[in-house]
């Protein structure tokens, strides 16, 4: 469905050094630095899959959907979507994408939300019957009943959101792109964000490409991640793989009933490969278990043999350290 | 997915092009459907509509300052023995014409939200639309100038033809007098936008409105006769105004009302408006695509 081959972007920066005389120099010339905004980068979208778009800021994220979204031109490269190459088949193309900004509005600041979505049905040419439709919909999953006559300027961060998100999907897209949809709300509208992209996900088999901060975002929703650095693709693959590489890692507490004293206790935590012990008291220990190493009932049953366990709770590296200690591989 | 049909169908009708224009933004399509746009037109329209405050304080500010035109010019009338090459009346009405169609004249009256679009980057979900820019564009810019005009233009006009003698206005010489104003007043407002649209181009290069709306306003005013009416000028000067399409927006239709241009020059006046409109779109159009394929989003 998307399919991306060697597309490459730079764009010509104009640079100086600060102060009054290197100010005055640039008028008379300028001194441009190319930055390679993106680097060969290919990758493929099946229909029906949400694809989690990561990558520290400046990393090329936007720049890779303003070129899917036929606003930019690539220097060099190839990109196919739904048969079409955005930027030369504009006009047709646009009608089967839908596109969110979070930083951005699209929606009319002064008027009720409600016009500007009329405009949006005749600017899409969403036959009337459809369009009620979909508004329907839109508006009971989103919840926007009482929004839709407010003028948006007198709109929460979040209602506004919401509504930028009924404005994207108006017109049936067969792909959404979502830059940042989450940036700035708060934990109970990030939840409603995130529910409602599921659900249009499931039930119209929408293709969600989305580029995002937020962790929590990712592992909400996301099957496959496509992480890209200074331009660079650096991984592509399943969530799930991409925790058994880099979170073998595993951190268990151990609650047991106290010994008789604190050296007992620590006497009798066995020594096992690639397991580390965080911290221990009399009641409680913690420790960090490399699962290639050692297998984890292995740890527990060397525990249990000698302590008497009350509770054990195993947490896994949480995606935000994964995400971190890829962009520290990586150098970024 | 149920958009296989969709799918395929988009990918029937693309055009096959040659690889050395792969690299281009195109969207040379004329626009097929004017929905699209008077659906922008309306919304830009309607939330203009709201703001009554501005539209009464710029009825209060066009009518002081055509007084002082006026006295002005009744100065200048009274201590001249030359045959003036306007008559006072029709300066009058001139005056008053153009306090009341400000909104449909004056190149400074500008949509600061355009501006803010590009150069914040929101254009990025402009260019996301099917359809075309310049038309979306265009729309928005006659609808503020209609809706501004419309909020305007009545209560000056209908005050100025109840004043006293000299600063009365007076109605057109005949009924064909006013239909070929009503024509031409309105082909020079599609000059006037297709005109202005060149300041937004130009923001796409320089990222700074401020430049170009200075000259567009400082040389387009005077050459429209904002500053000195057209017919006052010397002959020399009049000659050049003629080659600028300016006078088309402005001056034009105000001599036509008041009679000051016979009707053949009023038919032919019309004729080269829409000349002028037809070469302003073009380019203008032209010119758009151009700036948009060389367009980097700002930000983010």
């Amino acid at each position: 469905m998307i399919e991306l081959r060697h597309i490459s972007k730079s764009f010509k920066v104009a640079r100086r050094a600060s102060g009054l005389a290197s100010a005055f120099k640039a008028l008379f010339s300028r001194e441009y630095a190319t930055v390679q905004a993106l680097d060969d980068i290919s990758f493929t979208i099946q229909p029906g899959e949400i694809v989690g778009y990561i990558g520290p800021n400046g990393a090329g994220k936007s720049t890779t959907i303003k070129i899917m979204c036929g606003i930019l031109v690539p220097d060099s490269g190839e990109c196919r979507i739904m048969g079409c190459t955005p930027w030369q088949d504009r006009a047709s193309y646009v009608r089967h994408i839908g596109v969110l900004f979070g930083q951005r509005t699209q929606l009319w600041w002064d008027v009720p939300v409600m016009d500007s979505f009329e405009m949006l049905r005749d600017i899409y040419r969403v036959p009337r019957q459809e369009y009620r439709r979909s508004l329907e919909q839109l508006t009971e999953t989103l919840e926007l009943d009482g929004l839709l006559r407010t003028p948006v300027r007198q709109l929460s961060l979040g209602q506004r959101m919401r509504c930028e998100i009924a404005a994207s999907l108006l017109h049936n897209p067969d792909i959404l792109f979502l830059d940042e949809p989450t940036i700035g709300l708060d934990a109970m509208s990030k939840q409603a964000v995130r529910q409602f992209i599921r659900t249009i996900n499931r039930e119209r088999g929408v293709t969600v490409i989305l580029t995002t901060h937020d962790m929590q975002d990712i592992e909400a929703l996301a099957d496959r991640i496509i992480m890209i650095g200074k331009g660079r693709l650096l991984v592509d693959g399943k969530l799930s793989e991409l925790r058994s590489r880099f979170g073998s890692h595993k951190t268990i507490t151990i609650d047991y009933r106290a010994p008789r004293s604190r050296t007992t206790a620590v006497r009798m935590m066995p020594e096992l490969p690639g397991t580390q012990v965080l911290s221990m008291d009399e009641e409680r220990a913690i420790l960090l278990v490399d699962t290639e190493r050692t297998n984890l009932s292995e740890v527990l049953g060397a525990v249990s043999s000698h302590l008497e366990v009350v509770d054990v709770s195993i947490t896994g590296q949480p995606i935000e350290e994964i995400v971190l200690s890829l962009y520290k591989e990586h150098e970024l | 997915m149920s958009t296989g049909s969709r799918l395929s169908r988009s990918a029937g009708t693309t055009p096959v092009r040659s690889p050395d224009n792969r690299h281009r933004l195109s969207d040379k399509r004329p626009p097929r459907n004017p929905k699209r746009y008077l659906s922008v037109f309306r919304i830009r329209f309607t939330s203009s509509l709201q703001y009554r405050t501005a539209a009464l304080a710029g009825v209060a500010t066009q009518f002081f300052w055509g007084f002082v035109l006026i006295m002005v010019y009744i100065a200048f009338y009274s201590s001249s023995d030359l045959e003036p090459p306007i008559s006072l009346p029709q300066l009058v009405t001139y005056v008053w014409l153009q306090q009341s169609f400000l909104a449909f004249i004056m190149l400074w009256y500008r949509d600061d939200e355009l501006f803010r679009l590009i150069t914040t980057g929101n254009i990025a979900y402009e260019l996301c639309r099917p359809g075309e820019l310049y038309g979306f564009w265009y729309a928005k810019l006659l609808a503020q100038r209609m809706s501004g005009a419309l909020l305007r233009c009545l209560p000056i006009l209908v005050a100025a033809s109840f004043l006293p003698s000299p600063y009365r206005m007076m109605l057109p010489p005949d009924f064909l007098s006013g239909v070929l104003f009503i024509i031409s007043l309105l082909l020079g407002l599609l000059v006037l936008v297709a005109i202005s649209m060149f300041i937004y181009i130009s923001v796409f290069y320089t990222m700074s409105p401020y430049g170009s709306l200075l000259m567009f306003t400082v040389v387009g005013e005077f050459l429209a006769g904002m500053i000195i009416p057209v017919p006052l000028m010397p002959e020399w000067l009049q000659d050049v105004v003629y080659l600028f399409p300016f006078s088309w927006t402005a001056d034009f239709p105000f001599r036509v009302y008041s009679g000051h241009f016979s009707r053949t020059e009023a038919a032919i006046g019309i004729l080269l408006q829409l000349v002028w409109l037809v070469v302003l779109v073009t380019t203008g159009r032209r010119l758009m695509l151009r700036a948009l394929r060389r367009v980097v989003v700002q930000g983010g």
